[in-house]
């Protein structure tokens, strides 16, 4: 399997303010009745959208100022809450490539990684000032370069570190994010790993 | 030198390390259900493989399930149609399914520990993050998403990195009613919903040691609520105990065997933790929570907090919640209004936690402005509590007594809370629109605690309601 290398990520931001948004929230549970991922792109922060309508807001999302954003920047623990994979599958088909946030929950950043969606993380101060920027000129045009580990975008003077695990950077960079491929080249390694343990060699 | 049980698990499960530095970890036991594994099923026949275990992948279906209307087609198209697919998958592939006409169906989490499935020193995976139960026993148990599930389908593996260790002690005696449920809403509380990222949750001390396997299994299942994917206890009598003589429980010389193997792969006495925290179990009270995440809770015999005395970190998700629950800073718990009660889910929805709850509201009624529903976690639960008399002292109380299944903890059945209801929820989860409407709100507590709530309409002090000292 041939994957993309995944050095640099390029396009518009928006900003999702708030901390501890749940993958409920990124795709709620009712969007969940599928047996394809196909579709759940227009359903990405569907209840949030609406909720903010209600209370007299306009959700980013909804913002016509950030149409076309490719990199979603919010707060801390993004994804908590449920393993579904239809949260970064609905923020990729909505048009995602990457994710700026203070913190990732473990299980979404894992997913997302499997994706080839880049999460990196980047102090609450460096978001706020990104933030800022976007709110003031929303066509700016953001870069993450996981090679040097830094954001910078391009008419304006910014630049801030961000830290994304070896462990993810790795695979994006080399094209090897999806782990299938290396999974089955170890199949003979698993058959005889099998064999040795008893719970599983008795069966 | 001296293990941790996530230690000697890892080694025994490590295939080999993959170039990205994860580990090819070998997943002896593989649980599934209609939501999340219908996408993977599809990814392994469009790449050309197979599942390499049947025999080691368990299903059985409950997140869609209608909990009153059972039979097939259920009203829901959708619904029927994942049931279906899951169906023919297990045909096809020989995997066995806990089906509905079973018998044996139910939630996920609950449906291993009472076959005997979950066992001491196994990983296991579930495209569900509260696989995090299954560590109860002593396994290690990981949530995952549906490309993982593909991924153990094929190759029973998965990459992952190892996570650090905290110990997490609870010791003393827990006050009468005060449950494991407060025990783990306390933890949240205090180690944060992000505090265990990187990090399994080993639960121990005296209160852990004394407590049965379906209270371990209920703080378990909430580590993923405080960040830590993998939450655990060591095995002991108590878990062997529970597992002795269910259907997929090793029998006769096998079970001797078992027994030295699981009682081996405890954490050594002086095993070295990358954190330890400590708790005191009188120090720990009925605990409801306010907000929208499972570490906004208070004691009962607290009021909602304002947001601006809380740390600041903790801020802007606090005025979120009060936004979202209607519920003023200022607020004593005791006294806000419920709508809807809801017992049961992969928290609680267990055979102990409708036992203790039957005792204390025999004779008594729901009130009248409450909808309250027990949801018991299995086939296997419902037809035990139905023979001892528990679904009888239930549908007299005045809540209806359902079939088994995910159902209220996220609404993903017919089973949803309508327009800003406020839910006395045993389930896991407060999160904004959760339980099924986006406005809807939810109170996580225990299950007596939702029981008093349904009785008096409003969230109460248990201990009180039911004379409890």
């Amino acid at each position: 399997m041939s994957l993309e290398k995944i050095t640099q990520v390029t396009g518009r931001g928006v900003f999702v303010p708030g901390d501890d948004i749940d993958t409920d929230r990124i795709i709620p549970a009712r969007f969940m009745k599928c047996v394809t991922f196909d579709g759940l792109g227009e359903f990405a922060f569907a209840d949030a959208k609406t909720a903010e309508k209600a209370a007299g807001r306009l959700h980013p999302l909804d913002d016509s100022r950030f149409n076309g954003a490719t990199i979603l920047i919010s707060g801390s623990n993004f994804g908590c809450g449920s393993s579904r994979e239809h949260a970064p599958q609905a923020l990729y088909r909505y048009g995602f490539r990457a994710i700026i946030a203070e913190s990732f929950a473990e299980i979404f950043f894992g997913n997302s990684t499997t994706l080839g969606i880049p999460c990196v993380k980047m102090s609450k101060e460096d978001i706020a000032d990104l933030a800022a920027l976007i709110e003031k000129t929303p066509s700016i045009q953001v870069t993450l370069d996981l090679t040097e580990s830094k954001v910078t975008t391009d008419d304006v003077d910014f630049v801030a570190e961000f830290t994304l695990p070896g462990h993810a950077r790795e695979p994006l960079v080399n094209g090897r994010w999806d782990s299938i491929a290396d999974l089955v080249d170890g199949l003979q390694d698993v058959k005889a790993r099998v064999a040795a343990i008893p719970y599983l060699a008795s069966k | 030198m001296a293990k941790t049980l996530l230690d000697k698990v890892w080694e025994e499960h490590t295939v080999r390390t993959l170039p990205d530095g994860r580990t090819q970890l070998l997943i002896g036991t593989h649980l599934i259900h209609e939501v999340t594994s219908p996408q993977a099923f599809g990814m392994v026949r469009d790449l050309g493989l197979k599942v390499l275990y049947p025999n080691r992948t368990f299903a059985t279906v409950d997140h869609i399930v209608p909990t009153d209307q059972r039979a097939e087609p259920f009203s829901d198209p959708l619904a029927d149609a994942m049931v279906k697919e899951l169906r023919k998958n297990c045909a096809e592939t020989g995997v066995t399914f806990f089906d509905l006409p079973t018998g044996n169906q139910g939630i996920v989490h609950i449906v291993g520990p009472e076959q005997g499935i979950t066992q001491p020193g196994t990983t296991i995976a579930c495209g569900d993050s509260h696989t995090s139960t299954h560590g109860a026993f002593g396994a290690i148990a990981f949530g995952i998403g549906t490309s993982q599930v593909r991924d153990v389908l094929a190759t029973q593996t998965m990459a992952i990195g190892k996570p650090k260790v905290r110990r997490i002690n609870v010791d003393g005696k827990l006050a009468p009613g005060v449950y494991a449920k407060d025990v783990v809403l306390h933890i949240i509380r205090h180690l944060g919903v992000n505090g265990g990222i990187g990090y399994a949750y080993e639960y121990g001390g005296s209160t852990f040691d004394n407590f049965t396997q379906e209270e371990r299994m209920t703080v378990c299942n909430m580590a993923i609520e405080g960040g830590a994917r993998v939450g655990y206890v060591n095995p002991d009598e108590t878990t062997f105990e529970y597992l002795r003589g269910r259907p997929y429980s090793p029998k006769g010389a096998e079970w001797d065997a078992a027994v030295a193997r699981w009682k081996a792969v405890a954490s050594d006495k002086d095993a070295v933790y990358d954190d330890i925290v400590n708790f005191k179990a009188e120090e720990i009270l009925p605990t409801v929570t306010w907000g929208i995440t499972p570490g906004q809770a208070i004691f009962i015999d607290e009021a909602i907090p304002n947001p601006d005395e809380l740390p600041e970190k903790d801020r802007a998700t606090a005025h979120e919640a009060i936004e979202h629950m209607k519920l003023p800073a200022g607020t004593p718990a005791v006294g806000i209004k419920i709508d809807v009660a809801f017992l049961g889910s992969c928290t609680n929805g267990r055979l102990s936690d409708l036992q203790e709850v039957a005792k204390h509201i025999r004779g008594r009624k729901v009130s009248p402005s409450v909808k309250a529903i027990v949801v018991p976690g299995s086939q296997g639960v419902a037809s035990i509590a139905e023979k001892m008399g528990i679904a009888e002292i239930f549908r007299d109380a005045g809540f209806e007594w359902r079939g088994a299944g995910c159902s209220m903890c996220l609404g993903m059945n017919p089973d949803k809370l309508v327009g800003d209801q406020l839910c006395a929820s045993s389930s896991n989860r407060n999160f904004k629109g959760r339980q099924g409407s986006p406005t809807g709100r939810t109170m996580l507590m225990s299950p007596l605690m939702v029981a008093a709530a349904a009785l008096t309409g409003e969230v109460s002090d248990a201990r009180k309601i039911f004379g409890i000292s």
